[in-house]
């Protein structure tokens, strides 16, 4: 194997591939990138057994050839090396050792075979469609912030993608939750989504795109392939297949109050920095912060047993019965992080049932809190 | 009121102040006297039960009381302390049982009793409390104590405090107590040491240096087998060597452990009693009689098990982040498995959740000989179990739980239990292997 590539196209696809590989690893090939020399690309695959990335980049291939070196080794000589430099990949004829060179720098690494590289066979994927990139992007933003980090309920620790039927129009929905809150985002499910099973996305798979996506114009064109088990992306030329959460995601539905008739609503920029405010007097971790509503007027309150105590007022717009309640200050927080209109709608019961919060500026969002005892 | 400044001795029965008679009590005539020079200003004590587990056996049987007893485990246990007939014959702790019976066949072996001796130790340790506040205890039979500036409120040296304390211990409690008094903790713990049982020995800071010269460097806290090893290959044995030693040097060739040793062989130790060193994990653990593999012999384990961490962290107002699971293979190797939760909780529910689910990953057909769960990462009791949406049955187990916990609180452990536990065999009282 000999090829010649340019030193920012080889950064760019080791940057993609690398954040897969785990840095410890007790299987050694699992630590290795491979690589594969063509005629006139080089093809680059990674994998941590359960994600797996590839990607083909330009370049000019003197022999074919492929063998596997050690993939955070590599990206880090890649990217020492000077811009604009021309970097060329020889594997020796044992295949034993690989020349990483360019002008006048010189690595020599230690290679493990190709074949023992090892392949996640995705299988039939039953169900294919494309989406625009941002759209992608946006379901995964609203909700990846409520994926639950508990291993006990590893069928929460993703998003629950599937289709649904809302009022005659068919739509592709992300749910995330942690049991303490929970986030569910939607769009128009595109064509060849049709009956497509519900799937867990792990967190880790979610991240990755999300990193992917993040070098993307918004109306990218992304080809997602999926089954029961995997599913596929193709974002430019980058493919990455995931195994899916083998679990079942609990009926979410049945979470989302439905009869809350108490309205709440406020200015998300004032609500979140006031909250953010009061909630410093506490150095705890599930700091609650107690909302007391009373003739359109909020009260925010945090009382620390060491530190003291902080409230705030706000003018909002209430007009039922008085109410004290109280939420995490951290969960209150993201979610009004996530939304994008200037108002936000709570949408409230009594202090121990969950809140429904609406996003002013965007409906196809929506976010429930369960309260904390204050 | 004031302690004499001059030398002075204390009757351990009596606890009279002598002056020069430093041999027979002028008082009572007992020959238990302690004389030392600076019996008037040392106040740090080290306080270690004698032969503990046994002399509380001994003390609940007085038929025992000349016979050798052995506190050990059952089928495959070691032995856990020996009582003092029975280290005559050899007999030592972490021997194995059946090396202990030959040397000392008719010894009584006794099964530990954990909550008994446990209740002992906190009896104890309420007298010392009643002394001092600075207590703190090193295990369940042994606490350091700190009588600084008690002098005035009991009215005599700390050190006749501590032999009215040793005695109040005796007579009460029905065990024997051997005190360490000297300027330190490392000195103190090396003196209680010295003349166990029913021992008082005092290291005075006069004679710290010399005291120390005589000794091997593994007699320091804290210096095992593998650091005395280290230091033996590099020709030091002996703790007058590292007193003569230039201290750069060693500090050099060992860092912060040089240090610490260079100091600790002059005698330096700066550590302060710190009162009740707060708990960092409860746990609960039992070796089986057999080696057990199935899940259906161990879950029901895990689960009593997991509602007696339970109840001691309901007895606190704590609750725990981390989960961990310990095995222990039949060719001893340890298998430790851990689990943050989401929340803090106190309920046995959750806590045999994580812990079950960790137990399932390492079923493999390995038989285990030991089993134990532990949590860790307190936090406020209040931030404890909150309600979850995802699963609404949480909060009517979390009910039922506390229902359970209520019943028992009446009607003891047995009155009710969970169809885990219901039925299932305790791993103690099935019939030996073959």
């Amino acid at each position: 194997m000999r090829i010649i590539i340019e030193r920012s196209n080889l950064l760019k696809s080791l940057a993609h591939v690398h954040r897969v590989v785990e840095r410890r690893n007790t299987i050694p090939i699992l630590s290795n990138v491979l690589l594969r020399a063509k005629a006139e690309t080089l093809g680059l695959k990674a994998t941590d057994l359960d994600i797996e990335i590839t990607e083909e980049v330009a370049a000019q291939g003197e022999q074919e050839g492929a063998t596997t070196v050690p993939a955070h080794l590599l990206y880090d000589i890649v990217r020492k090396l000077p811009d604009g430099a021309e970097v060329k990949l020889v594997l020796n004829s044992e295949g034993t050792q690989m020349t990483v060179s360019a002008g006048r720098s010189n690595f020599r690494l230690q290679c493990l075979p190709e074949t023992d590289f090892p392949d996640i066979t995705a299988g039939e994927l039953s169900h294919g469609f494309t989406m625009e990139a941002g759209a992608l992007a946006r379901l995964i933003e609203r909700t990846q912030f409520a994926i639950s980090t508990e291993e006990t309920r590893y069928y929460l620790n993703g998003i629950y993608l599937h289709t649904i039927d809302a009022d005659g129009t068919l739509m592709l929905r992300a749910v995330a939750t942690d049991g303490h809150r929970l986030a569910r985002a939607e769009m128009t499910a595109p064509s060849g989504s049709e009956g497509m099973p519900g799937i867990i996305v792990p967190r880790k798979t979610v991240g990755e795109i999300q990193k992917l996506l993040a070098d993307c114009e918004d109306d990218d064109e992304i080809a997602v392939d999926l089954s029961e088990s995997k599913i596929r992306f193709k974002i430019g030329r980058v493919v990455m297949t995931s195994k899916l959460i083998d679990g079942t995601f609990p009926d979410y539905q049945r979470v989302i109050p439905q009869n809350n008739d108490k309205e709440l609503t406020l200015d998300r920029a004032s609500f979140s920095s006031a909250v953010d405010r009061v909630s410093t007097i506490s150095s705890e971790r599930g700091r609650a912060v107690k909302l007391t509503l009373a003739d359109s007027q909020l009260t925010l309150t945090v009382n620390s047993p060491d530190a003291g105590t902080a409230t705030e007022e706000l003018a909002v717009g209430y007009e039922s019965e008085d109410l004290e309640i109280g939420f995490n200050a951290r969960y209150l927080l993201d979610v009004t992080s996530q939304l994008s209109g200037e108002e936000a709608m709570f949408v409230l019961a009594d202090p121990g049932s969950p809140t429904l919060i609406k996003d002013g500026g965007d409906t196809s969002t929506l976010y429930v809190l369960m309260p904390m005892r204050v | 009121m004031t302690a004499p400044t001059a030398a002075f001795s204390v009757c351990r029965d009596c606890h009279r102040i002598g002056g020069e008679n430093r041999h027979r009590c002028a008082a009572c005539g007992s020959p238990r006297v302690v004389a030392h020079n600076e019996l008037g200003s040392l106040s740090l004590a080290h306080l270690d039960c004698d032969a503990f587990y046994a002399s509380i056996e001994k003390r609940d049987d007085p038929s025992l009381a000349q016979k050798p007893v052995i506190v050990g485990g059952g089928t495959r246990g070691v032995v856990t302390t020996a009582c003092y007939i029975a280290r005559i014959r050899g007999v030592r702790s972490a021997m194995p049982m059946f090396k202990a019976l030959k040397l000392c066949p008719e010894a009584t072996v006794i099964r530990p009793n954990m909550e008994k001796y446990a209740g002992v130790g906190r009896e104890i340790r309420q007298m010392m409390r009643d002394l001092t506040p600075l207590v703190q205890p090193v295990s369940i039979d042994e606490a350091f104590m700190d009588l600084k500036g008690t002098e005035r409120l009991h009215g005599e040296p700390s050190s006749v405090t501590l032999t009215r304390l040793a005695a109040r211990i005796e007579y009460e409690i029905g065990v024997s107590v051997s005190i360490g008094l000297s300027h330190n903790k490392f000195l103190a713990k090396m003196a209680s040491d010295l003349e166990k049982p029913r021992g008082f020995s005092v290291i005075g800071r006069a004679e710290t240096r010399d005291y120390l010269r005589a000794k091997p460097i593994s007699a320091i806290w804290g210096v095992g087998d593998a650091m005395a090893a280290k230091l033996k290959a590099d020709g030091l044995t002996m703790i007058s060597q590292l007193q003569d030693m230039d201290d750069t040097d060693f500090i050099r060739r060992y860092g912060a452990m040089g240090l610490r040793l260079s100091k600790l062989a002059h005698g330096i130790d700066d550590r302060s009693v710190e009162p009740d060193g707060e708990a960092k994990s409860i746990s609960a653990e039992t070796t089986f009689n057999c080696d057990l593999h199935r899940a259906d012999d161990l879950v029901p384990v895990l689960r009593r098990l997991c509602e007696k961490v339970s109840g001691r962290l309901k007895a606190t107002d704590l609750a725990a982040t981390g989960i961990t699971l310990r095995l222990k293979t039949s060719d001893f190797r340890l298998r430790t498995r851990q689990r943050k939760l989401q929340d803090p909780t106190r309920l046995a529910d959750r806590i045999f959740a994580a812990g079950r689910s960790l137990l399932e990953h390492e079923l493999d057909g390995t038989r285990f000989r030991l089993i134990g769960i532990g949590c860790s990462g307190f936090a406020p009791a209040a931030s404890a179990d909150p309600d979850d949406l995802v699963d609404p049955g949480f909060a009517k187990r979390a009910k039922a739980e506390a229902a359970l916990d209520s019943l028992r609180n009446r009607f003891g452990q047995k009155a009710i239990e969970t169809g885990y536990t219901y039925g299932a065999p305790s791993p103690k009282s099935e019939p030996r292997r073959p």
